[in-house]
C-alpha cells in the first residue's frame, strides 16, 4: 500500500477553490439551460407549427451528439468562424447549457402534458389567457411533478461538468490533474476531488429534497 | 340571453350535434337532459368555444361568439362553468381560487376579490375552508368551490355539467342546495343532468337531446307528465 495523503495537503485550498469554479458555470447552466428547456417546451406543445419544428430539431441534434463533441465545437468554432476568442468559461455555459435545455424541455414537456386537461379547461371558462394559465396554473403543477426528473438532470449536470477539463477551464477535476502531475501522484488528488464532487451532489439531491417537501404542502 | 342557431358539431367524421337551434331567455333555468353520449356535453362546450363549434351561430348576451373577431377569452368571462370532476386549482388555496382569476383577469384589488370571495365561501356554506388546499376537501366541498369560484368572476351565465354525477350519493344534495338557491338569484342557468327532480322541481325549461339531435323542449311538469316523442317517452321509462 502506498498511499500518502500528507503531500496534498498544501495543494487543497487550490482544490477547494475548484468547487467555486465549477459551481459557477454549472449554475449558470443551469438557469440557462432551465430557461431554455422551458421555452422548448411551450413551442413543443404549442400550436404554432414551425416552433414546434424548431424545438424538435433542436432537441434531437443536442440529445444525438456527445457533448464533449458539443463542447469542444463551440469552443474550437468561435474562434475560426465568427473570430471571437471565446473563453472557457463562456464556452462551458453555453455548452452545458445548450445541451441540457435539450433534456430539460423534454422532462417539461411530460410534465405539462401530464397535468389534468380538465385544468387548461377550467382556466380558460374563467377567462384566463394562455400565458397566464401556463405561468400560474400549469407550470407550477407541471414542475411539481417533474421535480425529480429535474434534480436529476441537475445531477448529471454537475457531474459532467468534469469534461470542461478538456477545454482547460480550471474546474474541481483540472485542478486534480494539476495537482497530480505536480506530485507526480494522482490518485490521492484524484481520490480527493471524488470527495468533493460527491459532498456537491449530496448537497443539491438535500436542496431537491427540501424543495419537494415544500412543494407538497398542497396534498 | 342565449340565441343558438343552427348549431352542428363533428368530430372528424361523428356529427355529434346536428342543426341545433333554441333560444333561452335571461334568467331562465334550462335542464339539459338526455341518454349519455347524445351530446348534452358537447352542446354545453360548445356555448363557451370549449368546443369550437363545425356549423351555426352562437349568440351570448347579443355578441355573437362564432365571428371570427370575437374575443373568445373575454367573453367567457361572462360565462361560467362549473365541471363533473370541478377541475380546482390543487397548488391554490380554497379562496385562492375564487381570487385568482378577478384579480388577474378582471383587475380586481386584492382586498376586494377576497371580500367578494369570503362573501360567496360563507354563501355555498365553506367560510370556515378558506386556507384548505382543494384536496382536502369532499367531492361535495369541492364542487361547492367550483361553483364559488365561479361565480367570482360575477357571470352573467352558469354552465353545469352533471355537476353532482361524480359525487357520492350523500354529497348530492349539498350541491344541489346551492344550485336551488342560485336558480332563485335570477342568474341564468344551463344545466346538464341526470337529477329529475332538479330538472323537475328548479327548471324552467327542459332540453331533451338524443343522438345529437334536440328533440324535444318544453316545460318541466308537461316534458315529465306527457313526453310528445317516442324517445323521450322511451327515456323518462327507463329512468324514472
Ligand atoms: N373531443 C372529442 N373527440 C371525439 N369525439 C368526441 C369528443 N367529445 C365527445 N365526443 C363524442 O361525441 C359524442 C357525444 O359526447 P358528449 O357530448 O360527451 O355526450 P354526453 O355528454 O351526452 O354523454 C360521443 O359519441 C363522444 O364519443
Ligand atoms: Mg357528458
Amino acid at each position: 500500500m502506498n498511499l500518502d495523503f500528507s503531500q496534498i495537503v498544501p495543494y487543497i485550498p487550490f482544490m477547494l477553490e475548484g468547487i467555486w469554479v465549477t459551481l459557477q458555470f454549472v449554475i449558470v447552466a443551469i438557469i440557462v439551460g432551465f430557461v431554455l428547456g422551458t421555452v422548448l417546451a411551450l413551442f413543443k406543445i404549442g400550436s404554432i407549427k414551425i416552433l414546434r419544428r424548431i424545438a424538435d430539431v433542436y432537441t434531437s441534434i443536442f440529445r444525438g451528439t456527445p457533448l464533449i463533441l458539443q463542447l469542444m465545437i463551440i469552443y474550437y468554432a468561435a474562434p475560426q468562424l465568427l473570430d471571437y476568442d471565446i473563453s472557457p468559461f463562456l464556452a462551458a455555459i453555453l455548452g452545458f447549457g445548450l445541451n441540457s435545455a435539450a433534456y430539460v424541455s423534454e422532462i417539461i414537456r411530460a410534465g405539462i402534458q401530464a397535468v389534468d386537461r380538465g385544468q387548461t379547461e377550467a382556466a380558460k371558462a374563467l377567462g384566463i389567457p394562455y400565458r397566464q394559465m401556463m405561468i400560474d396554473i400549469i407550470l407550477p403543477q407541471a414542475l411539481k411533478n417533474i421535480l425529480p426528473a429535474l434534480m436529476n438532470e441537475f445531477i448529471t449536470l454537475t457531474k459532467e461538468s468534469a469534461i470542461v477539463s478538456t477545454i482547460s477551464y480550471l474546474d474541481l477535476m483540472r485542478r486534480a490533474q494539476v495537482v497530480g502531475a505536480n506530485l507526480y501522484r494522482n490518485f490521492e488528488p484524484l481520490l480527493f476531488v471524488g470527495l468533493l464532487y460527491w459532498s456537491m451532489i449530496m448537497v443539491l439531491s438535500l436542496i431537491g429534497k427540501w424543495i419537494e417537501r415544500r412543494l407538497n404542502v398542497s396534498d | 340571453m342565449i340565441k343558438v342557431e343552427h348549431l352542428s358539431k363533428t368530430f372528424g367524421n361523428n356529427e355529434v350535434l346536428k342543426d341545433i337551434s333554441i333560444e333561452i331567455n335571461k334568467g331562465e333555468v334550462v335542464s339539459i337532459i338526455g341518454p349519455s353520449g347524445s351530446g348534452k356535453s358537447t352542446f354545453l362546450r360548445c356555448i363557451n368555444l370549449l368546443e369550437q363549434p363545425s356549423k351555426g351561430k352562437i349568440f351570448v348576451s347579443g355578441q355573437d361568439l362564432t365571428e371570427s373577431k370575437t374575443n373568445v377569452t373575454k367573453a367567457r368571462e361572462k360565462i361560467g362553468m362549473v365541471f363533473q370532476h370541478f377541475h380546482l386549482f390543487p397548488h391554490l388555496t380554497v379562496l385562492e381560487n375564487l381570487t385568482y382569476a378577478p384579480t388577474k383577469v378582471k383587475k380586481m384589488t386584492r382586498e376586494e376579490a377576497e371580500e367578494k370571495g369570503r362573501t360567496l365561501l360563507a354563501r355555498v356554506g365553506l367560510a370556515e375552508k378558506e386556507t384548505a388546499y382543494p384536496n382536502s376537501l369532499s367531492g361535495g366541498q369541492k364542487q361547492r368551490v367550483a361553483i364559488a369560484r365561479a361565480l367570482a368572476m360575477e357571470p352573467e351565465l352558469m354552465l353545469f355539467d352533471e355537476p353532482t354525477s361524480a359525487l357520492d350519493p350523500e354529497m348530492v344534495k349539498e350541491v344541489l342546495d346551492v344550485m336551488k338557491d342560485l336558480a332563485h338569484s335570477g342568474i341564468t342557468m344551463l344545466v346538464v343532468t341526470h337529477e329529475m327532480g332538479f330538472a323537475r322541481e328548479v327548471g324552467d325549461q327542459v332540453l331533451f337531446l338524443d343522438e345529437g339531435r334536440l328533440v324535444e323542449t318544453g316545460e318541466p311538469k308537461a316534458f315529465f307528465e306527457n313526453p310528445q316523442s317516442e324517445r323521450a317517452k322511451d327515456f323518462l321509462a327507463k329512468i324514472l
